[in-house]
């Protein structure tokens, strides 16, 4: 996905203006920009920055820090699988582990050839019905081998 | 031709298991047969192993059907579901199921019964009953009823909570604040999350109570990225309580003020360390404080802040509405009240039982959770979250309470127990616990940064055999200064599962060498 300039600095301007008075407000501006664009563009750091009143590195600094927060576009698809412990007690790694071998992908690569990223997530709070993963923001439980493949790959209507 | 009230839950794990494709199948079949249907998204009766749990209210009652999956629906309506008929998955009136009937819900009491966005429906359950009670006394009696209750910090330090908000209540500050903790990162623990999206209005009353009692006019709650659903459930219900004016300028006529916002986090388990969280609330990296100063005494924007997690808020409304000694008379010990304990991993019967303290941990993993899901023996539960021991069969009779689990060097904390059957290696769950502390170390202070790497690497030695006599005690030296020398209880607690795990299961690490070599 490619998000043009102009969509970029609207993204930017429009988080800002929604959340830049706010007290302590910079991750919820951080979090309208990627909720609009799916990362944090590099060039949106110097508004932001100068509209908080903050440096540059400031605003890096908070970028880096956090998990969620991208600087990059993301993969087509992205599926968060759990690897606490809950879901590790139903087998959640050996279920990666499989996973990763079905989709090609290498011990230290993360994104399939055809655009399926996998990231590592701490707990969804399902716990009971491990173990679990988030697909593009939904969550997703009891889950098996053919299921998950299957939600990666967007091939079928999954019902568990 | 009577309207039927069909109940199918909007809670995030039901929904990770189809609820949202049964819904949509019930809409469909009762339109095309011709059943006016009132559906409503409940919380979660917190018993997982049944969700999607459908129940459908007849004269006043209601009946439960579960696990349902969207093509069983065509089928119920045929058998009648909607009248309560018999069908393979017909569990009976669900007051009258053992799981439910033998709990003892306080602060869980409205969670899957009520729709969780009505007032009214809230009102209907005794609602805001807290707060007209707090509203008509002083805050030190407000302050005097939560100390004398007992009720403890349940987000896992169980400070106790009144002490607290005396604290925050007599310091010196331009502004107070309200701070709820949900960020709710330990696996194996969902109460914060079932309760902000199966009763978000009581967290709120909760904290408004807390907002009277301490002079508090603002208030964040502080919701984890990873719980999408219950930051939507707490952000309608905040404008459904302005709207009610439970919250705002002019609470209820009282003319006392207090507003409320939700902040999300985004991806951070330090987040939930409570001086990180007001540094994140605050815009900055999730770093935790030197304590002292007290956020009580310098919280927030440097002002008092009293910093409580869900549960413990949450239980605030039914002690000022029942009062102080309904409140503690339940309990064991100095464990007063009761404790909604979260049953997950690799057990039959996982989910939500709210008891009073005292239980046995292997009540609730067997009693309860009806042993392993895997149907093959259970070795250990891990209890309190990713920095809680491992505890062997040989404990299980530890009664649920925080002394108890303290006697045992290990602790109770949120009260989640994750449960393992006997195929787990407890040298890769050390070694995952020190990788995790790795992964989610905020890096302020060494021994949890760099003593979370070096740990790690150490139980990677010990595994494959190498030097394992002295790298096992090279580890435990590491656990001892991370132990004593880190700033908060990531690091600090990170080596309690590793050394449980050594104590207890020391076979699997020579195991492990001996593999190897």
């Amino acid at each position: 996905m490619t998000v043009s300039h102009s969509e970029r600095q609207q993204a930017t301007t429009r988080a800002l203006a929604e959340h830049g008075a706010a007290p302590g407000a910079l991750l919820p501006v951080l979090h309208a920009i990627q909720d609009a664009l799916g990362y944090i563009p590099d060039d949106a750091l110097d508004s932001i920055a100068a509209h908080l009143n903050l440096s540059r590195a400031d605003v890096h600094g908070v970028i880096s820090f956090y998990h969620d927060f991208k600087h990059a576009p993301p993969a087509r698809r992205v599926l968060r699988l759990c690897r606490a412990e809950a879901c590790q007690s139903m087998g959640g790694a050996a279920l990666e582990a499989a996973l990763r071998q079905r989709l090609g992908l290498g011990p230290d690569e993360n994104v399939s050839g055809d655009g399926i990223a996998l990231e590592a997530a701490y707990c969804f709070g399902a716990c009971a019905c491990a173990p679990n993963a988030m697909l593009d923001g939904e969550l997703h439980g009891r889950l098996d081998l053919e299921t998950l493949e299957a939600l990666a790959r967007g091939v079928a209507e999954v019902e568990p | 031709m009577s309207v039927i009230t069909v109940y199918v839950p909007g809670d995030a794990g039901a929904l990770a298991v189809g609820a949202e494709a049964v819904a949509k199948a019930i809409i469909r079949e009762a339109q095309a047969r011709g059943v006016a249907i009132k559906l409503v998204r409940n919380g979660s009766r917190g018993m997982y192993w049944l969700e999607p749990l459908v129940e459908v209210e007849v004269a006043g009652r209601r009946h439960a059907y579960g696990p349902v999956r969207a093509r069983d629906v065509a089928s119920l309506f045929e058998a009648n579901f909607h009248n309560a008929a018999k069908h393979p998955l017909a569990l009976g009136a669900t007051d009258a199921l053992d799981w439910l009937r033998n709990q003892e819900r306080l602060t869980f009491q409205r969670v899957g019964v009520t729709d969780p966005l009505s007032l009214d429906d809230y009102l209907a359950h005794d609602g805001f009953a807290g707060l007209r009670a707090a509203l008509a006394m002083a805050p030190t009696d407000i302050i005097k009823a939560v100390t004398d209750s007992g009720l403890r910090g349940r987000g896992g330090a169980a400070f106790p909570a009144g002490i607290k908000w005396k604290t925050v209540a007599e310091a010196a500050g331009t502004h107070k604040y309200i701070v709820c903790n949900a960020d709710e990162g330990d696996s194996g623990t969902f109460a914060d999350r079932m309760l902000m999206e199966g009763d978000p209005l009581m967290l709120i009353e909760g904290m408004s109570i807390a907002a009277l009692a301490v002079g508090a006019s603002h208030g964040y709650v502080y919701i984890r990225s990873e719980y999408p659903h219950a930051e939507r459930a707490m952000r309608t219900a905040i404008e459904v309580a302005t709207a009610g004016g439970y919250l705002g300028a002019d609470i209820l006529g009282s003319g006392r003020a207090f507003t409320l916002e939700v902040r999300r986090g985004a991806g951070a388990y330090i987040c939930g360390e409570e001086t990180s969280l007001l540094e994140s609330i605050e815009g900055k990296r999730g770093q935790i404080r030197f304590k002292p100063p007290l956020p009580a005494h310098k919280g927030l924007f440097g002002q008092p802040t009293v910093v409580n997690n869900v549960l413990t808020l949450a239980t605030v409304p039914v002690i000022l509405a029942k009062g102080a000694q309904f409140y503690g008379e339940y309990g064991r010990g100095r464990s007063r009240g009761t404790q909604p304990f979260q049953l997950a991993g690799n057990v039959k019967h996982g989910g939500l039982i709210e008891k009073a303290f005292g239980l046995t941990l292997a009540e609730l993993i067997f009693d309860w959770g009806g042993g392993s899901a895997s149907g093959r023996a259970v070795r250990t539960a891990q209890v309190g979250g990713p920095l809680g021991a491992y505890l062997p069969p040989a404990h299980f009779d530890t009664p649920l309470d925080y002394e108890s689990f303290t006697a045992r060097k290990a602790m109770l904390g949120h009260g989640g127990v994750v449960v393992f059957d006997d195929s787990v290696d407890m040298a890769v769950m050390a070694r995952f616990a020190m990788e995790f502390c790795a992964v989610e170390s905020c890096g302020k202070c060494t021994p949890c940064r760099i003593g979370s790497v070096r740990g790690r690497e150490l139980i990677e030695h010990i595994m494959a055999g190498r030097e394992v006599a002295r790298n096992l005690a090279t580890l435990r030296e590491l656990c001892d200064t991370m132990i004593s020398a880190s700033l908060c209880a990531l690091g600090g607690m990170a080596p309690f599962p590793v050394l449980s795990a050594l104590e207890h299961f020391p076979d699997d690490f020579v195991r492990a060498g001996r593999d190897a070599a």
